[in-house]
């Protein structure tokens, strides 16, 4: 993330493909800087945790499904939108569409890393973990 | 507004704390942008009053594209210019044009005068109308942090400011967006400062859905690919726009020390390479912007005896460096970037800065002014007393120093020396001396700024110089440049942006324009800008050319001056014809 400029492109493009939105509050991931502009950016996005995942933990009503390989995935229409999820996952990596009522969830589908201009966003390949 | 069929005005009147919306269809036909701003513009501003009176206007808008394609990433501001008294145009990037099309407001314009000093905090619902009184006197770095703290919505706000030159009304004081950008040229700061407007903040989190997703994201892609393929990328991102010291002063074309000279012999001290080799520690973008042009270099100060340091960092490029270095004979980087930071918190424009100190310098080597008047002796390639001079000049220390933060015309008007006040129609020059295309350019373009139609770059790429060419190229380019200012682009970008590619991008979104359509735009949008000069009593044939530019030989050798007030008689035909039709 050193070389990252903070252009954003990474969640206008997440917002566009993954919402169909042109916001940038609709972005799984997000970019931030620490400390204002002169301060360096920082990405938070979806670590995929294996094994155990805190967000699926914490949903009541089971709308987080397991991700092969990390992550999670949401059934939306499981989900009641208690925003339990928002606050469990301790990287502040799930944030909250108003509009929807649902969680935002990253898909692991690499738009970011495909338009990040820098090399600074890469996918790896995983195992499965369930 | 974008898939709406008008444009969306936000007024906001500071004396009386309130708003008025309007959605305004007539708008559309000026596109956005420039266009709209100078439609608002023609609307509000008063030629009867002042440029620094309370009822004059200041407009603020982004284009109808704005933010949602790579690259275009500019806010247009217009308001009656203090430095020059006529047309007042400056761009800046930052994060303002996404937080303005995500807050919902295609433009914005602003009048009257807050009874304290206030600062606004916009967003898609509020309009917010706030104390500033502990805010008075801070740098425009100070104010941004304490304003971050203050406001919600970080990632998502842009925080614009003035710095102390702009609350004393320098007739070229600037505004700072995040940090880094600004509008920097003809005084926008001091007509913030005018209006006892210290900052704006404004927050952009709308809910926005894209209408074709599919036709969107093609042109997108497209487009993106077209950006970061070509040589803009490797040229504006690697070294920056400061690469271009090395063959201008090569090829005898880099102002320097008041244009006495046009190669500067320390010249490689200064070049982009030097700055990236030892003074670079970062690169930043505007949001939406790929290429990432923004350089931030680094210098050590000794803060305090007992071997105290701090690592000062300040953006800079081409511009900065001509003007805060080889204009004022400075001989290295870290110098450079020592002027520029004081510049920078203080919040005055860096080419007007630079240009006034080069005129004072020599007019007190020729002895026009006293050390009385400078209180500091100025000699080229003195750094230490040039942040006085800078310092003297936002506080506007005595008379002198008041004369200086009037411009350099101002200040040869009352001391003489104007053959070497280095400005077109009163706007302070900018590091170009390459030939006639620059000369005409300046003199001729809207705002004088050399960005008005590319002059310097005509000179450069011009094969063979000829009067009706040269003259024909300007024109042409000025009324382009009014189109792609309706949109705001970033100029880095403008051969990405071909005509083909703008119509792409505005069919991709529900805007159904031709060709035809935006050679119109860009007339109709050069025309209201005439129309505004001629209102505030411009008069382009009684414009005077500083004897210097014919004095010192240029990149295209030496330049006569007869030619050069031939060309600009040519040009005013050509305008005179162009309003009759
Ligand atoms: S917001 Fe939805 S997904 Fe998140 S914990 Fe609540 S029910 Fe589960
Ligand atoms: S796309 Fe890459 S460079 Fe741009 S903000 Fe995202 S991570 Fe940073
Ligand atoms: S090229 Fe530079 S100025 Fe232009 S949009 Fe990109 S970062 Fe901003």
């Amino acid at each position: 993330m050193n070389k990252c400029i903070g252009c954003f492109t990474c969640m206008l493009t997440c917002s566009g493909v993954n919402r169909q939105n042109h916001s940038l509050s609709k972005s799984a991931i997000r970019v931030k800087t620490s400390g204002g502009l002169q301060g360096k950016f920082i990405s938070v996005v979806c670590l995929a945790c294996r094994d155990e995942r805190a967000c699926a933990e914490a949903c009541p009503s089971g709308a987080l499904e397991k991700r092969p390989g990390g992550g999670v995935m949401l059934k939306p229409e499981k989900c009641i939108g208690c925003r339990k999820c928002e606050s469990a996952c301790i990287v502040s990596a799930v944030s909250y569409d108003e509009n929807e009522n649902k969680p935002i969830i990253c898909k692991h589908c690499g738009v970011c890393t495909r338009f990040c201009p820098h090399d600074c966003l890469r996918m790896e390949d995983v195992t499965n973990d369930l | 507004m974008i898939y709406e069929g008008y444009i969306k005005v936000l007024y906001i009147d500071m004396t009386t704390g309130k708003i008025k919306i309007e959605n305004r269809k007539d708008l559309c036909e000026y596109l956005g942008g420039v266009g709209v701003a100078t439609k608002l513009l023609e609307e509000t501003i008063r030629p009867d009053l002042d440029p620094l009176d309370e009822n004059q206007p200041i407009v603020f808008a982004i284009g109808a594209a704005s933010s949602i394609f790579p690259v275009i990433t500019k806010t247009v501001a217009m308001f009656r210019s203090p430095l020059t008294g006529e047309l007042g145009e400056s761009y800046a990037g930052g994060r303002m044009a996404l937080t303005m099309f995500l807050a919902g407001y295609d433009a914005m314009v602003i009048q009257g005068k807050a009874k304290k000093p206030s600062y606004l905090a916009i967003t898609r619902n509020n309009v917010g109308f706030k104390d500033a009184r502990a805010f008075w006197g801070m740098s425009s770095d100070e104010v941004g942090r304490v304003i971050r703290d203050r406001e919600p919505g970080g990632g998502k706000r842009s925080i614009i400011r003035i710095g102390p030159a702009g609350e004393n009304m320098v007739h070229y004081a600037s505004v700072c967006v995040d940090t880094y950008r600004h509008f920097g040229r003809l005084g926008l700061g001091a007509v913030f400062g005018s209006k006892n407007l210290k900052a704006i903040s404004i927050v952009g989190d709308r809910n926005l859905p894209i209408k074709n997703f599919k036709e969107y994201f093609k042109v997108y892609q497209d487009i993106y690919k077209k950006v970061t393929d070509t040589e803009i990328m490797a040229k504006y991102h690697d070294a920056g726009t400061p690469i271009n010291i090395e063959p201008l002063n090569a090829a005898g074309g880099l102002p320097t020390k008041n244009l006495k000279q046009n190669v500067f012999e320390h010249g490689d001290k200064i070049s982009g390479e030097t700055f990236a080799n030892q003074n670079l520690v970062r690169k930043m973008a505007c949001t939406g912007c790929p290429v990432g042009c923004i350089h931030i270099g680094q210098f050590r100060r000794e803060f305090d005896k007992g071997h105290e340091y701090e690592a000062v960092s300040v953006g800079y490029d081409y511009e900065l460096i001509f003007a805060l270095g080889s204009f004022l004979g400075i001989k290295t980087s870290d110098e450079v970037l020592q002027l520029i930071e004081p510049v920078e918190h203080l919040g005055m424009d860096a080419m007007s800065t630079g240009v006034v100190l080069g005129w004072a310098t020599e007019a007190f080597a020729k002895k026009l002014i006293t050390e009385e008047q400078t209180l500091v002796p100025l000699s080229f390639g003195n750094t230490a007393n040039y942040i006085k001079a800078i310092e003297y000049i936002a506080a506007k220390k005595n008379e002198f120093y008041t004369a200086l933060s009037e411009g350099v015309e101002k200040a040869s008007d009352i001391y003489g020396g104007k053959d070497f006040a280095m400005a077109f129609s009163k706007n302070e020059m900018a590091g170009y001396h390459t030939g006639y295309g620059m000369i005409l350019g300046s003199t001729v373009g809207a705002r004088h700024s050399h960005l008005c139609n590319g002059g310097y770059s005509v000179d450069q790429s011009m094969k063979e110089f000829n009067k009706e060419k040269l003259v024909d190229a300007i024109f042409a380019e000025e009324k382009e440049r009014c189109m792609l200012n309706s949109l705001v682009i970033c100029l880095f970008a403008r051969k990405v942006y071909d005509r083909t590619t703008i119509l792409a991008a505005l069919n991709s979104i529900g805007n159904n324009l031709t060709d035809e359509d935006l050679t119109a735009i860009g007339e109709r949008i050069y025309k209201a800008k005439l129309r505004i000069k001629k209102a505030l009593g411009y008069d382009q044939m009684s414009v005077r050319l500083p004897k210097r530019l014919f004095e010192t030989p240029s990149y295209n050798g030496q330049l006569n001056e007869d030619t050069a007030y031939e060309l600009i008689a040519m040009y005013n035909q050509k305008i005179e014809e162009f309003m009759a039709k």
